[in-house]
């Protein structure tokens, strides 16, 4: 049993493997994903109950938190994949966590925007140089910088292996975004979704936020998916099954 | 694991945990200057400066917001429900400033203790509750501020 799923983990771990299995994979995420984020949307933009302070600008919650939860979830991934390809070389661990910063990047910009965008109506400003603004402005920028060493390098093995340290490097801003909220005094208010105590949010209002975040986590699982296969193909050009495949797309050097 | 594995995972761990360990402590270190505001606490402490703009924040005490008549003047008093720091307010106010609600005031300390501030932003909690619901606690005689 534990031989055959270490088999299988090793077979996820070859390119052309992950290139063949992937894209069924990614076809099926990104449906599912369409799914929940349509329903998701309509339910909160359209059908979820104002709120009793904030009236209708809450609503951008719907797309602030999965944006903002992801964020941090892309960059944790790109620093776990970034461990596993120093430690155990394995090339497509790096190719994953490149492709994950464009992704990575998308996200932080977006919890960015729209956190000013509600920030104006409700606290009176579009940003203040509080805690937690400031660590998910670090984030972004740290994105830039990974995105930024890849394409700084001549050879790509050398960009991967750069990257990877600088992602290590900057997980320590993760804690920091999560309890800047609790260790000092900020604008932005303590986190409503808690795994230790039910949130104070109404079900109505809760339950299309928790599709939202599952929306989003599949569409950026699938969206990596995509994206990893066309650094598979852009790396692997030489070896003959990625030359068979780049031919049968008419994409021949 | 292979021992050169073993050692570059060991050395990648060690490096991850030491730069997070000394960014933290960097962070520790600064103390008060991490903080967005002052509360009212920290300044009966006298640890807000007077000569330069400050920001001060906590609650909008209920029943001491009084608005002049004739002009955009306003005054409140901001309280940690420890200690109370005065703020007078001259412009628009942000829609969610509401009295039992967060405030941040932005400006300066006077000698006398008042905050004299340029703008005024609205801190607002982590709750969200259709209005209804809030009602219906209130008219229940429940407490609506958790939940």
């Amino acid at each position: 049993m534990w031989q055959t799923l270490v088999r299988w983990f090793h077979k996820w771990t070859s390119p052309k493997w992950f290139y063949t299995l992937s894209k069924p994979l990614s076809f099926w995420l990104g449906w599912a994903a369409t799914l929940l984020l349509v329903t998701a949307l309509v339910w909160g933009l359209m059908f979820a109950p104002i709120e009793r302070l904030q009236g209708n600008s809450y609503r951008i919650i719907f797309l602030h938190v999965p944006a903002a939860f992801l964020s941090q979830a892309i960059y944790a991934a790109i620093a776990v994949m970034g461990l596993i390809g120093l430690v155990w070389r394995i090339k497509l661990s790096f190719y994953a966590a490149k492709q994950c910063i464009p992704v990575g990047i998308s996200m932080a910009v977006l919890a960015l925007a729209t956190g000013a965008i509600w920030g104006k109506p409700t606290w009176g400003t579009w940003w203040e140089w509080d805690a937690r603004l400031t660590s998910m402005l670090v984030l972004l920028l740290l994105y830039l910088g990974l995105w930024a060493l890849h394409n700084a390098m001549e050879r790509p093995e050398s960009g991967d292996r750069a990257a990877a340290i600088l992602a290590l490097v900057g997980v320590v801003n993760l804690p920091i975004i999560k309890f800047s909220v609790e260790w000092w005094n900020t604008l932005h208010q303590p986190a409503t979704l808690k795994i230790t105590e039910p949130p104070p949010m109404h079900p109505m209002m809760l339950t299309p936020l928790l599709l939202s975040i599952l929306g989003f986590f599949l569409a950026t699982a699938a969206w990596v998916l995509i994206r990893t296969r066309l650094e598979i193909l852009e790396r692997e050009r030489k070896a003959n099954w990625a030359r068979e495949e780049l031919n049968q797309m008419g994409k021949v050097e | 694991m292979n021992p050169k594995r073993k050692q570059r995972l060991m050395l990648a761990l060690l490096g991850t945990f030491g730069i997070a360990a000394a960014v933290l402590l960097v962070l520790f270190a600064l103390g008060q200057n991490m903080n967005f505001f002052y509360s009212p606490s920290d300044i009966a402490r006298g640890e807000a400066p007077l000569d330069r703009q400050i920001r001060a924040g906590g609650m909008v005490k209920e029943g001491s917001v009084s608005r002049n008549a004739d002009s955009l003047k306003v005054s409140f008093v901001v309280t940690d429900y420890a200690e109370e720091v005065p703020v007078e307010f001259e412009g628009i106010l942000p829609d969610l400033f509401r009295e039992g609600d967060g405030v941040v005031a932005v400006g300066r300390l006077s000698e006398s203790g008042t905050i004299v501030a340029s703008e005024i932003l609205a801190k607002h909690d982590e709750t969200y509750m259709p209005p209804e619901i809030t009602d219906a606690l209130e008219r229940a005689g429940q407490d609506s501020g958790g939940y």
